[in-house]
């Protein structure tokens, strides 16, 4: 077994030069297990909005005082996806909110999750 | 009447807040053709007004470009409606309306991963787009069942001649849609629902 996390160290570089990736994503977050963000990922804050903040910043976290998913907050904010996107990173190192993933994408999906949603759509 | 506070940009209204308890979301995509009622059909079952969202790809210029060192981008901008549905204190559901052409399956990437299934909404008038929308998401292994609905004048075709038509297996369930009414588009959603049921179950059987 190599050793954990020098795996592409000193090998050859990967394609799609991961010096200017490094960059576009921001020094500091490279080594933190970053959080990947999907649509229907709900996002709920994990503090009052502080005066630091930048004003769209400050809605997001005002916004998700309740869960919110990435595409309500991009619909209500009226930005794209890709824009909102490094925002909601940026909250998410800071403490400002927390992320509850989606159900766990899998070949299939859970006999109960379907169960669940099944009777959920009874009531509609 | 969305909410603004005071620093200009809008909230959800009280009564589309989440309550706190909720802790993961499923999606749902509803694809089809230009006019084909996805909008109308996510309006229909979900509890909040539909809600649009932009998503943007940028594509860097490669080749020939790239080796002279010049830098070209393209911009697309997709706009996607979307609707929620509350399945209980924890769990939601949502629903994305995506257009069906081959030209905005770019969108697919992140809009499918992790995704349920999808409904294919298939207009009798223009075939073209969901023959190639199933295809596409054959390949990609997507669950799917075919919502037909039937609009004013549009050919009626009996069902087993569509599935010809559109190359179906004949485990994919086909059902009429009237997409402006609730309760026809949840009946679809639960064909979705009890398809997926069936794969999960033919595949726990022991061999
Ligand atoms: N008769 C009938 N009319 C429908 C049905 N579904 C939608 N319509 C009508 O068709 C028109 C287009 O519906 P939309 O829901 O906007 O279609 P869409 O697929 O979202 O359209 P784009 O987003 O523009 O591609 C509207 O005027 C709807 O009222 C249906 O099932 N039956
Ligand atoms: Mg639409």
């Amino acid at each position: 077994m190599s050793e954990p996390g020098h795996g592409t160290e000193s090998g050859a570089e990967p394609p799609g030069n991961p010096d200017r990736l490094y960059i576009l994503t921001g020094g500091e977050t490279r080594t933190e297990a970053k959080t990947h963000l999907d649509l229907v990922t709900l996002v709920v804050s994990r503090a009052e909005p502080d005066p630091g903040l930048q004003p769209e910043h400050a809605a997001v976290v005002r916004m998700c005082d309740f869960p919110l998913s990435v595409a309500e907050i991009s619909a209500y904010l009226e930005l794209p996806v890709s824009t909102l996107t490094p925002l909601l990173t940026e909250l998410l190192s800071r403490g400002k909110v927390e992320a509850r993933p989606p159900v766990p994408a899998a070949a299939l999906p859970d006999v109960q999750l379907l169960e669940a949603v099944m009777h959920g759509l009874q009531k509609l | 009447m969305d909410y603004k506070s005071s620093d200009g940009y809008a909230g959800p209204r009280s009564e589309d807040i989440l309550p706190a308890s909720a802790t993961a979301a499923v999606k749902v995509v509803i694809v089809g053709g230009f006019g084909v009622g996805k909008t109308t059909l996510v309006g229909s079952v979900s509890e909040i007004r539909p809600l649009t969202t932009e998503e943007t790809m940028t594509q860097a210029g490669v080749g020939v470009d790239d080796l002279a060192g010049i830098e070209h981008k393209t911009e697309t901008t997709v706009a996607m409606d979307f609707g929620r549905i509350s399945i209980n204190e924890q769990l939601v559901l949502y629903l994305f309306g995506t257009p069906g052409q081959e030209r905005f399956w770019f969108l697919w990437n992140g809009l499918f991963e992790g995704a349920l299934g999808a409904v294919v909404l298939l207009d009798t008038r223009r075939m073209e787009v969901s023959y190639d929308v199933i295809g596409r998401l054959e390949e990609r292994g997507v669950p799917f069942v075919v919502a037909v609905n039937a609009f004013p004048g549009a050919p009626k075709y009996p069902m087993a001649e569509l599935r010809t038509a559109m190359d179906l297996d004949d485990t994919v369930p086909m059902i009429d849609c009237d997409a402006r009414d609730r309760s026809s588009c949840r009946d679809t959603l639960m064909a979705l629902m009890r398809y997926l049921y069936s794969l999960t179950t033919v595949s726990t059987e022991p061999q």
